[in-house]
């Protein structure tokens, strides 16, 4: 690549996940001696920043409800008690829980499926057809999706899915199309061309090209879309919000916010179901966190 | 990126690709994708559209309106008022968080043992929900048993989200809590792209550290605060679920910005027309910003620039 970018001869600091699943990391922003005194400062103010709500969340989250008046509300708790997480189990969280994982699962699904479908058109078509549709893509990332709610809302009634979970399905695979196909081409586009020419030469037909040579090299850009959708659709609030309205079909950002009208005075309750809602991403961003990092930036880059 | 450091397939040039390509696959397996885009995303693009000039609750019938809807919407000072925060919001948040990100992206682009950590955790505000986000501050801001009361700090004590003119920085700061990290991140790639020997020649040349950050971090990052500006625009038009539940667009209409009062008009006082109206002007704004600092940027620039991130 240094070819491509004459002007950076050195540019070589982290390398993106290659295809291949594996990152190197190369440092050359290490000339200096002296500490960036001012951004070493900032750096750690804003950790606390980030840390402390998170820790206050955490540690109200065990304090009994009865101490929240009397003891100062960042110390550590001194009778830790997991009273509040017992209190949202009893509020149907599971059924909550259970409808996210649904509709986030087939969601996420979905979207690359047809992403990497799309993605694997859009690089190995000539047509300019194609062409054309990628750039709307590329212009579908910057629709604000809360502008187009109200239309949303009027196709689901008509097609008479409103108050299911399809109805928070289908538009949420709809939203999270564009980078997904853009993030996916972007990465399929860096597989050698010889590579599929080898597999027409051996007489593989196009599903099985996109199955058994696109799919594999684009993985670690699969893990960063997966990831970054899981999330979108997992925190969506406007489309159940408006979408939905029975408790049957809650999912887990309607539940929370419905459990701060109920629980108003359980802070620990509220606090304990913020815990609880956050903890699947929180694991799948501890499994995929450098793939998601890197694919994100390099996909917004382009 | 020299051939040692690519892993698997090699990269071969762009440029030389084309020809080499046959006909390639049907076009027939991008339909799934369009036809959702299209029918969720698309069609509603236009909807809002043609909405706007209808009259409509939500539940009954639809009838033509004409030009009625933009002209209530446009005369309407709540209306004024939304457009007026949102435009503040969008400046405001830029201004405040990109000179944060610029700091924390080049700092933590430097090779301390301990940035790897801090990118691990600057990660984190982006993994909650902004209904989580907008919770766990109501409680933290809580002048009884807040962060005012744990620290002593009686300015820290006040009734933060109460109060029509604290409101809003409340706003602004929680969303700069959520987002900071994610663009010192951008920043954090876009510092690593420098070439080392320019900081060798400056130095040798007798550029301080100052000076250096104006001449060569502050120009060589242009397409990278370029792509960040346009994330925080376009994000500054979306901000609904965090405002929801933080203020729900109160005390009064303090904060009450165009996406909140798109959903209250619509949905709440079920004036889908009028709602329409906030809907057009919010998609045209992000849309127009997103082409223009596209254009600004040069897309192939920006391109090579975030490559090796």
């Amino acid at each position: 690549m240094a070819v491509d970018t004459p002007a950076r001869p050195t540019a070589t600091t982290s390398a993106p996940a290659a295809p291949g699943g594996q990152t190197i990391r190369r440092r050359t922003f290490s000339t200096r001696k002296r500490p960036n005194l001012l951004g070493g400062l900032a750096g750690w103010i804003w950790l606390a920043i980030i840390i402390l709500p998170i820790y206050y969340i955490i540690v109200t989250s065990i304090r009994p409800q009865a101490d929240m008046f009397s003891e100062n509300t960042l110390s550590i708790p001194s009778n830790p008690t997991l009273n509040a997480f017992g209190r949202v189990f009893a509020n149907d969280f599971l059924r909550y829980f259970g409808n996210s994982v649904f509709v986030t699962t087939i969601s996420v699904a979905a979207i690359l499926a047809v992403s990497l479908m799309t993605a694997y058109v859009v690089v190995r078509s000539r047509k300019r057809m194609v062409k054309r549709m990628f750039q709307v893509f590329l212009l579908g990332i910057a629709i604000p999706i809360q502008a187009t709610i109200i239309p949303v809302f009027y196709l689901i009634l008509q097609i008479g899915l409103y108050d299911t979970l399809w109805a928070l399905i289908l538009p949420s695979i709809a939203f999270g199309i564009p980078l997904s196909v853009v993030i996916l081409t972007n990465f399929m586009r860096d597989v050698p061309a010889e590579l599929f020419e080898a597999m027409k030469v051996d007489g593989a037909g196009e599903w099985r090209t996109l199955w058994s040579l696109a799919m594999p090299l684009t993985r670690p850009a699969i893990g960063t879309v997966g990831i970054f959708n899981a999330l979108q659709v997992w925190n969506a609030f406007l489309f159940p919000l408006v979408l939905t309205q029975s408790s049957r079909n809650r999912v887990m950002p309607l539940a929370l916010w419905s459990f701060q009208g109920q629980f108003t005075i359980d802070v620990p309750g509220m606090l304990a179901a913020v815990i609880l809602s956050v903890l699947p991403i929180l694991a799948a961003y501890i499994v995929g966190r450098r793939q998601l990092i890197a694919g994100l930036t390099a996909g917004f880059g382009k | 990126m020299s051939t040692a450091t690519t892993v698997g397939p090699a990269r071969t040039r762009r440029a030389d690709r084309p020809a080499r390509r046959q006909d390639g696959p049907t076009p027939l397996m991008a339909v799934p994708a369009l036809a959702f885009f299209g029918f969720f995303a698309i069609v509603p693009l236009f909807g809002v559209l043609a909405l706007s000039f209808m009259s409509w609750d939500g539940l009954g019938d639809m009838t033509f309106a004409g030009l009625d809807n933009w002209q209530r919407t446009l005369a309407n000072p709540t209306t004024h008022n939304a457009m007026r925060l949102t435009l503040m919001v969008t400046v405001a948040t830029w201004l405040i968080q990109t000179p944060i990100s610029l700091l924390l992206g080049v700092f933590m682009a430097g090779h301390q043992k301990y940035r790897a950590l801090l990118g691990v955790l600057y990660f984190l505000p982006l993994l909650f929900s902004a209904t989580a986000v907008a919770i766990a501050f109501r409680a933290l801001l809580d002048p009884n048993f807040g962060m005012g009361q744990a620290l002593g700090l009686p300015f820290l004590a006040q009734d933060w989200i109460g109060r029509p003119d604290l409101a809003l920085y409340v706003v602004l700061f929680v969303i700069a809590w959520i987002f900071v990290p994610f663009h010192s991140l951008l920043y954090q790639g876009g510092a690593r792209q420098i070439p080392a020997s320019m900081y060798e020649a400056a130095t040798l040349d007798g550029a301080g550290r100052v000076k250096q950050f104006f001449h060569i971090t502050l120009p060589q990052l242009k397409y990278t605060i370029i792509t960040s500006s346009t994330l925080m625009i376009v994000g500054s038009l979306t901000y609904f679920d965090l405002v929801f539940v933080l203020t729900g667009g109160g005390p009064g209409f303090a904060t009450r910005i165009l996406p909140l009062d798109m959903y209250l008009t619509g949905f709440r006082a079920h004036d889908m027309g009028g709602a329409a109206v906030s809907g057009v002007i919010l998609i045209t704004v992000g849309l127009t910003v997103a082409i223009l600092l596209n254009r600004l940027s040069g897309a192939h620039k920006m391109e090579s620039q975030m490559e090796g991130i």
